[in-house]
């Protein structure tokens, strides 16, 4: 009994470790399965190398817990003399070598299959930004092709507690990735300024975004549903806030989502010919404004000074309005502001300038058609 | 301490201080190293400087290799640029032209560098690049736009099991190291 | 032999001087290794804190304690604090007390010299902890500070960040040198080096391997501060350079750097279980060897760190396979600590108690270790909580604990007084199951798909996020306990025999306790007890 007692926490060690699988469900607690033919070998993988440490640990612990129980000066016993064994030593030196051996067989054969992105039905380029990515469609022809940017859904509100949280909190987008089902799907990977990395757990997918340069990766989803990841490298400070979300659908509501797309694209170009009332930019501005700008400008316009300035009563919103578009729609090199040109579409750049020149009490009174902007962009031409 | 453990300790050192500074050195050494290996390997995609052919382009028109391009902007830099065609279908062995757009819309005249990236990486290898506007800088003044052209062949040698490959430029603005560096002219 | 004996007749037998200036000009290796374990520990608070500000954040989902920038340069300045101010010079501050004392040599080689790479580290640390309160923050670009988010995205701060790795640097070499020549040249005549103690044994190896490589991290920091100041392009693709170019030399640095922490624990767990087992360590040619092994396949392993940057598959196949080689001679090595223990006469006090849950906890670093090799899987694991439960598990549990078990194991060879053993089990159950709380369950989340260094999490992680913060805390403050029993120590206690333990072995139980402030002035003759 004094015994079970002082080795009370052998057991309650892993003990711990079961009522964590249990507190949670074993899905919970271990890498999921995913729903490509890849991600499953990789799962496989996973529980081989998992299952042959579990294995080692119950020897190696096994022991270890017999030589603390048998081989105790209480009970009285005298210490051995041994000091090395050549035969053993040899013995527990081979046989990790053939176990690694044999390990490196399947894990060899998986990478293989992983690396081979050739022969794809559909090409997205991916391009991650401080803090969001931005998917572009390939085509043939440049003008059919389809561009958007994929932002955080979830409002600050919720992140700073002032609203409850959502379902998928911190893991939604205003626009997800839409791609059809059982497609060789292949994604170029690439960053405008720092490192990212896209990661879609369900997908085994993993590649690092690197300013500069491309990487590919590829998939072929197979079942419909929708499967989100987020951004895997530290890219500064809303790094945990730029998730990944894809749709996998069927051919012809992806075909449906293509076409759709495209007539939006068109519905832009000309909603930008419109004039617009100082309402609806307002209205959009707000939108646009929380959705792009409000992670460093906060939805108060006041910033983060020093990194991000506040834009209340101060700066280019207050100032002239052509150097306002131009900071917007170029950027400010050698800061955080970037270049809004591709980011967003000529009707949203108006509205957004249009709002930041007249909320938070900033009452300029003026606003800017996206028509003008649209002038401007293609002016020098 | 003894004079011959001093000179023993001595000489340990000196040998000690040497490898450190070899070591610091060895790091440095690392960049053009791993250059080296980039050229070898074609890793991460990087593609060599301009290609001379020895031998007159002859075309293998028993198989066709599909050549993407994207176009892409660093941070900060604000120039419009693009590509012509997104993809061309052509024959390993072949000489062709793809041209590139770039304009300045800033009110101020900027210097760019283009840096071109491949995937699949071992790809790069096999694509040869006889102009490119890579290879140079550009300037442009305010509002002023240019066509670039890019010629390039692919190696008849290019491996069977490659069928496509991607050409990614980006462009960067580097108007300020430019200034500084005629500024030290 | 002559030489020696002069030696002898020049010693004078003086003590320490008195008050401040006796730490500020002190040469004697006993102090310098008390000033750097002390320095350690405050470091080690301090990183601490840092690390429950974090695990406070993480309690919830939300931001509730601070913003994410702050986050971020609490990560970081937490890794760089735990590395380079707690770990490291603890390591160093061990090897100054003991290396001497176990070769029978009176001092370090280059005294004078170690006083200064011991004085080096609080202007290094000063520098680092200052720029907390600099204009843009601390460093917020992770410990591995990746271009370009380190060097064309960094705050105005990271100038001083590189001055201080430089600083940290020199007195690590300096620190090593030092090592190197004091166990090559001062060993007691007669002692051959496949007769040293292990943990004089790793410490040579680590030595070797920080004069290998802290001079490359010298180097990327130097081309990061040239990148940043003065125009140079090394990782700036604009200029010909490549980001991923920094990763390759930093991980050539990295890689060693976490052997660097780890391979004199192996020693300190060949010191302390051999004594509590009263029996011999098993394989002691074996461990010498094995050590080597893993120093020597630190070097090329490197970039099983950078799986996703989009390496060529021969890259990643040879990356691979290196990587799992490693597992072979770590095996061995824990084999041989169970085969010590094996058929042995167990008693468990504290220092035992610590080097035994090294022993289990540092396995299952490992483990996860193993399965991080595998590329594909890697895919999966890379830069997720399951890397951090990894690191933490061979670092906390493994460096740290056996830390901790020296400490507890020597202090009553460096105090005089034995140290309270009721509290210093109770010290252990509390950090042992803190840090299983904390650490644990991060491979979950980190399977679950949570990336790291993210300061908001989403829901599914919430329990597990809880549960870890919970551990974190009564790890952290079961460290003011640790604290307490130390003072509680040198203040006095049950007075410590010579050799302390009934089953220690090793020339520095043949001196009394305390330990003079002079030993060995003439080298020991009788080395039958020297290997421990």
């Amino acid at each position: 009994m004094y015994k079970a007692k002082r080795f009370g926490w052998l057991i309650a060690w892993p003990l711990l470790l079961i009522s964590g699988v249990a507190f949670a469900g074993w899905d919970d607690v271990n890498m999921r399965q995913g729903v490509t033919e890849i991600s499953r070998r990789v799962y496989e993988l996973h529980m081989i190398i998992f299952s042959v440490c579990v294995v080692i640990g119950v020897v190696v612990f096994g022991a270890m817990i017999v030589s603390m129980l048998m081989h105790r000066k209480s009970l009285g016993v005298k210490p051995a003399e041994f000091h090395d064994n050549t035969k053993i030593e040899i013995i527990w030196t081979v046989i990790p070598i053939v176990i690694l051996v044999v390990m490196a067989v399947p894990a060899t054969i998986t990478l293989s299959a992983m690396y081979d992105a050739s022969d794809s039905d559909i090409d997205i380029e991916v391009r991650g930004y401080q803090w969001k990515w931005q998917y572009t469609y390939l085509d043939e022809d440049p003008a059919k092709e389809i561009r958007f940017t994929s932002n955080l859904l979830t409002p600050p509100e919720e992140y700073n507690n002032l609203a409850p949280k959502r379902e998928q909190y911190l893991l939604d987008v205003d626009n997800p990735i839409v791609i059809p089902v059982n497609k060789r799907v292949r994604f170029l990977v690439t960053a405008e300024d720092v490192i990212h990395s896209f990661w879609i757990p369900d997908f085994a997918v993993k590649k690092d975004a690197i300013p500069g340069f491309v990487h590919e990766a590829w998939t072929v989803v197979e079942e419909p549903g929708i499967y989100r990841g987020q951004c895997a490298e530290l890219c500064g400070a809303y790094h945990g806030f730029m998730p990944i979300e894809v749709h996998a659908v069927e051919q012809d509501e992806y075909d449906a989502w293509i076409e759709q797309k495209r007539t939006e694209a068109l519905a832009v170009y000309e909603t930008v010919g419109k004039e617009w009332t100082m309402e609806e930019l307002m209205a959009e501005g707000e939108r646009v404004y929380l959705q792009n700008c409000a992670v460093c400008h906060q939805a108060n316009g006041e910033g983060l000074p020093p990194a991000f300035p506040s834009l209340v009563g101060v700066g280019v919103s207050v100032g002239l309005m052509d150097d306002h578009i131009d900071v917007v729609v170029n950027g400010v090199p050698g800061s955080a502001m970037q270049s809004f040109r591709s980011l967003l579409n000529p009707a949203e750049l108006a509205a957004v300038i249009t709002y930041e020149r007249n909320a938070w009490g900033n009452d300029m009174g003026d606003l800017v058609q996206p028509m003008e902007i649209n002038e401007m962009i293609e002016a020098a031409q | 301490m003894s004079e011959e453990a001093d000179i023993r300790t001595l000489r340990t050192v000196r040998k000690l201080l040497f490898a450190v500074v070899g070591m610091f050195v060895f790091g440095f050494a690392l960049v053009p190293l791993y250059d080296v290996i980039c050229d070898i390997t074609g890793l991460n995609g990087k593609t060599a400087g301009q290609y001379v052919s020895s031998e007159p382009a002859v075309a293998d028109t028993s198989r066709t290799i599909t050549i993407q391009f994207l176009t892409n902007n660093n941070a900060g830099m604000p120039w419009e640029f693009r590509t012509e065609k997104r993809a061309m279908t052509v024959h390993p062995g072949e000489l062709n032209q793809i041209d590139f757009y770039a304009r300045n819309p800033a009110d101020v005249t900027m210097t760019a560098q283009t840096i071109p990236s491949v995937t699949p990486y071992y790809a790069a290898r096999y694509l040869h690049k006889t102009e490119c506007f890579c290879f140079d800088q550009q300037q442009l003044a305010a509002g002023e736009d240019i066509e670039m052209p890019m010629r390039f062949i692919i190696d008849r040698e290019i491996p069977a099991d490659i069928k496509s490959l991607t050409l990614s430029y980006t462009m960067f603005d580097i108007t300020d190291q430019h200034t500084s560096q005629q500024a030290s002219d | 032999m002559s030489a020696v004996i002069e030696e002898h007749h020049d010693d004078h037998h003086h003590g320490p001087d008195k008050g401040i200036m006796r730490w500020v000009l002190t040469t004697n290796h006993k102090d310098i290794g008390t000033l750097y374990l002390w320095f350690s520990f405050i470091m080690f608070l301090v990183g601490g804190t840092m690390a429950l500000i974090i695990r406070a954040e993480l309690f919830e989902p939300g931001l509730q304690i601070v913003q994410p920038e702050f986050f971020n340069q609490m990560t970081t300045m937490h890794g760089l604090i735990m590395v380079f101010g707690a770990v490291m010079p603890a390591f160093v501050g061990l090897a100054n007390w003991l290396i001497p004392m176990m070769i029978g040599a009176p001092d370090m080689a280059l005294p004078r010299m170690n006083n200064y790479s011991f004085w080096i580290l609080p202007f290094a640390f000063g520098m680092l902890l200052s720029t907390l309160f600099m204009e843009g923050g601390a460093p917020d670009f992770g410990w591995t500070f990746y271009a370009p988010l380190s060097t064309e995205y960094a705050p105005p701060s990271v100038t001083f960040f590189i001055f201080a790795v430089h600083l940290a640097g020199i007195s690590s070499i300096m620190g090593s040198i030092n090592v190197i020549v004091t166990i090559l040249n001062l060993r007691a005549p007669g002692m051959t080096l496949m007769q040293m103690p292990l943990f004089v044994w790793t410490w040579l190896i680590t030595a070797y391997l920080l004069i290998a490589v802290m001079p490359v991290l010298a180097g990327v920091v130097t081309m990061m501060l040239m990148d940043i100041h003065f125009g140079t392009a090394f990782f700036n693709a604009a200029g010909g350079g490549d980001p991923v170019l920094f990763q390759h030399v930093f991980w050539f640095f990295g890689h060693p750097e976490v052997y660097i922490m780890i391979l004199p624990a192996f020693g300190v767990v060949s010191a302390i279980i051999p004594t509590f087992a009263r029996k011999r360590l098993f394989g002691y040619a074996s461990m010498v060897y094995a050590t080597a092994s893993i120093a020597f396949l630190s070097f090329i392993v490197w970039a099983h760190h950078m799986f996703t940057v989009g390496m060529p598959l021969a890259g990643e196949l040879y990356f691979m396979y290196a990587t799992m080689l490693i597992a072979v001679p770590t095996g061995v090595k824990v084999f041989n600590w169970v085969a010590t223990m094996w058929q042995g006469a167990m008693t468990f006090e504290t220092p035992m108690l610590f080097a035994i849950a090294f022993v289990i906890l540092f396995t299952i670093g490992g483990f996860s270790g193993l399965m991080l090799a595998i590329a594909p899987v890697d895919f999966q694991y890379h830069d997720t909580y399951f890397v951090v439960a990894h690191f933490h598990y061979v670092l906390v549990p493994g460096s740290v604990f056996s830390l901790m078990a020296a400490v507890y194991y020597w202090l009553p060879k460096w105090t005089g007084h034995m140290y309270d053993e009721a509290l210093g089990k109770t010290h252990f159950w509390l950090s042992f199951i803190g840090i299983n709380l904390t650490f644990f369950p991060q491979h979950f989340t980190g399977l679950a798909g949570m990336p790291r260094r993210i300061p908001d999490y989403a829901l599914q992680f919430a329990e597990f996020n809880m549960l870890s913060s919970c551990g974190a805390f009564l790890f952290g403050f079961s460290q003011l306990l640790f604290l307490f029993i130390i003072i509680k120590c040198i203040r006095g206690g049950k007075q410590a025999t010579d050799q302390v333990w009934e089953g220690a072995h090793g020339l520095e139980w043949t001196v009394s306790s305390p330990a003079p402030y002079h030993t060995f002035s003439t080298p020991p003759e009788d080395l039958r007890e020297a290997h421990g």
